[in-house]
């Protein structure tokens, strides 16, 4: 059950991202839509490795070594999304920085006011 | 909950509102993903989304204002663009395998191999870390570098303003000042530092690790640098010892590698840094950890030094 939820709020989520990319003007805007649809997509990730009935990737004296097999989730999926979770974060500030850059030279945030790529 | 938010996030005017959703919508997400038995990962992903990510959004918010024009068209043809994807990603998983199952094609192969063979082979009770730092090295070797990267470029576009920092609105000698933030801050920071390095160091054995402590530690510089301004704060770290140490910890990562390659093995492979494999795994971990930690601590606070010493339009 929690897998389907967390499956469908990860896709709800991704295209709610994706919409809000499309839809709004501000920069800023734009840049936290993306977080919004990395989250998403983060938790489509761990869902996938998520088995019912099972506990969390870590060995202690409720799981012992012998059972692990049938007692515990994939670790690989939360390791590739723990890391991706940093990563974002560094993409966000880089993303941070240019929209910075841009208000800079142009005292707004509007894509409106960014005429030039278009043609 | 979290859809409602992000709703809230999509549809909102206001950015300041926006931004601070945008922190409660981790933390939501965050108590998902412990649902979900990856704790790890809800760690991470409180103290990144609902921290730095969030200071760095207010910090450009402070910078560019709070304003935003109303679209427009109507937003018809992005619609249309979401539902086509939507429908394609529905349509892809439709002959997939019932999610969940101990089963499925995906569980069948490396994780059973990981869980099997990872208290043999690394000895480390947290999975997570071992698959992390051990199996996976090269990956995170290479996200550590990301992260540095990112501090890289962050600092060839804005760059760090080290000499008299601009008056700011929280430390301006005309403002009162600010006993109770000050006085909490003060206090909360030696348990944040803290907590940062039980983070740190406990990785091994339960959730945690190099990531988020690194992120931990940076907030609680963060708070310093909130409540007493820029110039206490570069009093405290200064940014000629960051950066250094920001590419210490990738070196300190690499290096690693290269010790376990020297000793005659792969690189990044731990086992023989110690008489017992298990042991140099421990070491190997440890150390990489601790460059982990590092770079992304310094990363972090460069980064927010960064926004912090552009405040010229504050107040």
């Amino acid at each position: 059950m929690m897998d389907w939820i967390a499956m469908t709020t990860g896709f709800i989520l991704i295209l709610m991202g994706l919409y809000g990319a499309l839809t709004h003007r501000n920069i800023l805007r734009i840049i936290v839509s993306f977080t919004l649809a990395n989250t998403g997509v983060n938790l489509v990730l761990v869902s996938v490795g998520y088995m019912l009935g099972r506990t969390a990737p870590i060995l202690d004296k409720a799981v012992p070594m012998a059972e692990a097999v049938t007692r515990i989730i994939d670790p690989l999926p939360q390791a590739l999304v723990l890391t991706a979770i940093v990563i974002g974060l560094g993409i966000t500030a880089m993303m941070l920085t240019y929209a910075y850059k841009l208000y800079e030279a142009k005292g707004s945030l509007d894509i409106a006011s960014y005429r030039e790529l278009k043609w | 909950m979290l859809g409602a938010t992000a709703v809230a996030i999509i549809r909102l005017r206001s950015l300041f509102a926006v931004v601070m959703l945008s922190g409660i919508y981790s933390l939501l997400s965050a108590s998902i993903f412990v649902a979900l038995d990856a704790v790890d990962v809800a760690f991470t992903e409180a103290a990144v989304g609902a921290g730095i990510s969030t200071m760095l959004l207010l910090g450009t918010l402070v910078l560019t204002g709070h304003y935003e024009n109303e679209p427009a068209h109507k937003p018809l043809i992005p619609l249309v663009v979401v539902i086509v994807t939507g429908a394609v990603l529905i349509w892809g998983t439709l002959d997939m395998p019932h999610f969940g199952q101990p089963d499925n094609p995906i569980q069948q192969h490396v994780a059973p191999r990981y869980i099997e063979d990872s208290p043999r082979e690394v000895g480390v009770p947290n999975m997570v870390t071992s698959v992390l730092a051990s199996y996976r090295g090269y990956d995170t070797f290479g996200e550590t570098t990301v992260v540095f990267t990112a501090l890289v470029g962050v600092l060839a576009l804005l760059g760090v303003r080290q000499g008299k920092t601009p008056v700011q609105p929280y430390n301006h000698p005309d403002q009162p000042p600010r006993p109770v933030l000050q006085v909490m801050s003060k206090l909360l920071m030696p348990y944040i530092l803290l907590f940062a390095l039980y983070v740190q160091f406990h990785g091994d054995f339960g959730p945690g690790g190099g990531f988020q402590a690194g992120v931990i530690f940076a907030s609680g510089v963060i708070l310093y640098t909130l409540t007493f301004g820029l110039d206490d704060a570069y009093a405290m770290i200064h940014p000629r010892i960051l950066s250094p140490l920001a590419a210490l910890g990738v070196m300190l990562y690499g290096a690693t590698g290269v010790a376990g390659m020297l000793l005659g093995s792969n690189f990044l492979d731990y086992s023989v840094l110690a008489h017992d494999p298990v042991h140099g795994q421990h070491y190997g971990i440890l150390l990489i950890e601790f460059g982990v930690g590092l770079t992304v601590a310094c990363v972090m606070i460069m980064i927010f030094y960064a926004f912090m010493s552009r405040g010229e339009k504050l107040g």
